[in-house]
């Protein structure tokens, strides 16, 4: 792998800031620069919070429902099996993320042995 | 390793104080859980054909692994700048309140608001639960330092991370590519689930990923924003009936 390419383009990385880094940054700084006045427990941020959690629960299903790169060559099947898997030993090991992780892994790999 | 106890000589140099904060991300799990995290991330860069020097620039700039995945899955999908930025941000909204209830635990009578802007901007959801473990057991005038020592110990661990993640999935076989990308999915699934204390953040979860392949197939462009509010609007439907009704 070239130099060039560790760096990719300069376009990429510019838009890193602006999509990126700016907008997640943006709400640490009012944090800092507001923190005192407002209330943890307020309704809006309970709202904010919900909203939140959704998003990343919808970026987690787009992966496994839309995968990248390599993860397209494993079955559809495979990859929901393997996230079922590891929910159910996450809540019988009373919410070990290793466990859960782990278990998840197995399932995929053992399913692509197995399917050879 | 426990730290030394609060009226120590050791925490009069504020350089110790950084020293044994840098040393504390051994004594937690959260530390392998990062790593594992990062190393996926290092790894979807590398898939959705970002350069590795972006993908260390990301993890250093941004420092939030739902904003990394998010602006990595929106724009390697085709979504345009706007769009990524609205999801980032909306995903970064509950930096806010982390940050505002950290700072005063560093805050003293004479700290400056400059002062602390590193330590906001190390500030996520790993450090913000370090520090309710760690920072009663460190003298509040070295706390700013403990934090940025902390802090940056996380933020190498992922660096070294995404490097490894993303050679990984350069060289692995298809199989084990396939492995290493799947570890962010499971690693965001239960780690979020493990933080849901309240009925609404299980709602928000669970729905969220349930509504996503719905919101899809609108092809909006804006699938994961429409999922995600509609879903979390819900959850905060269900904890607002449940205080009604308490």
């Amino acid at each position: 792998m070239s130099f060039a390419q560790l760096i990719g383009d300069w376009h990429a990385l510019a838009v890193l800031f602006v999509a990126g880094v700016v907008p997640n940054q943006i709400w640490r700084m009012l944090g800092l620069w507001f923190g005192g006045g407002i209330d943890e427990g307020s309704e809006l941020l309970v709202w904010v919070r919900a909203v939140a959690t959704a998003i990343l629960a919808g970026v987690i299903a787009q992966i496994v429902v839309e995968p990248p790169g390599a993860l397209a060559t494993v079955p559809d099947v495979l990859r929901y099996g393997a996230v079922g898997a590891g929910l159910v030993v996450f809540l019988l090991t009373r919410r070990s993320i290793f466990a859960g992780v782990v278990t998840g892994e197995v399932f995929m790999l053992a399913g692509k042995w197995w399917l050879g | 390793m426990a730290l030394p106890p609060l009226d120590s000589p050791q925490w009069q140099s504020p350089w110790r104080a950084f020293a044994w904060g840098l040393r504390s991300i051994t004594q937690t799990i959260l530390t392998i859980v990062l790593f594992v995290t990062y190393l996926g991330i290092g790894a979807l860069a590398h898939d959705t054909h970002f350069s590795l020097v972006w993908a260390l620039a990301s993890t250093l700039f941004v420092w939030a692994g739902p904003a990394q995945i998010i602006l990595i899955t929106t724009l390697g999908s085709g979504a345009t700048i706007i769009q990524s930025a609205i999801a980032v941000t909306v995903s970064a909204i509950r930096l806010f309140p982390m940050v505002v209830s950290v700072l005063p635990l560093m805050r003293t009578p004479t700290t400056k608001r400059r002062e602390l802007v590193f330590a906001a901007h190390l500030t996520a959801v790993t450090l913000w639960v370090e520090c309710h473990r760690f920072l009663p057991l460190v003298p509040r005038e070295r706390r700013i330092a403990f934090v940025h020592g902390l802090g940056c110990g996380l933020v190498s661990v992922c660096l070294v991370a995404n490097t490894v993640g993303y050679f990984l999935a350069a060289n692995l076989t298809q199989t084990l590519g396939a492995a290493i990308l799947l570890l962010t999915p499971l690693s965001f699934l239960f780690s979020t689930a493990r933080n849901s204390r309240e009925v609404a953040d299980v709602v928000a979860l669970a729905l969220g990923i349930l509504l996503y392949p719905l919101a899809a197939k609108m092809n909006s462009g804006l699938d994961i924003l429409v999922s995600g509010v509609v879903a979390g609007t819900i959850a905060y439907g269900v904890h607002w009936w449940r205080e009604v009704r308490a």
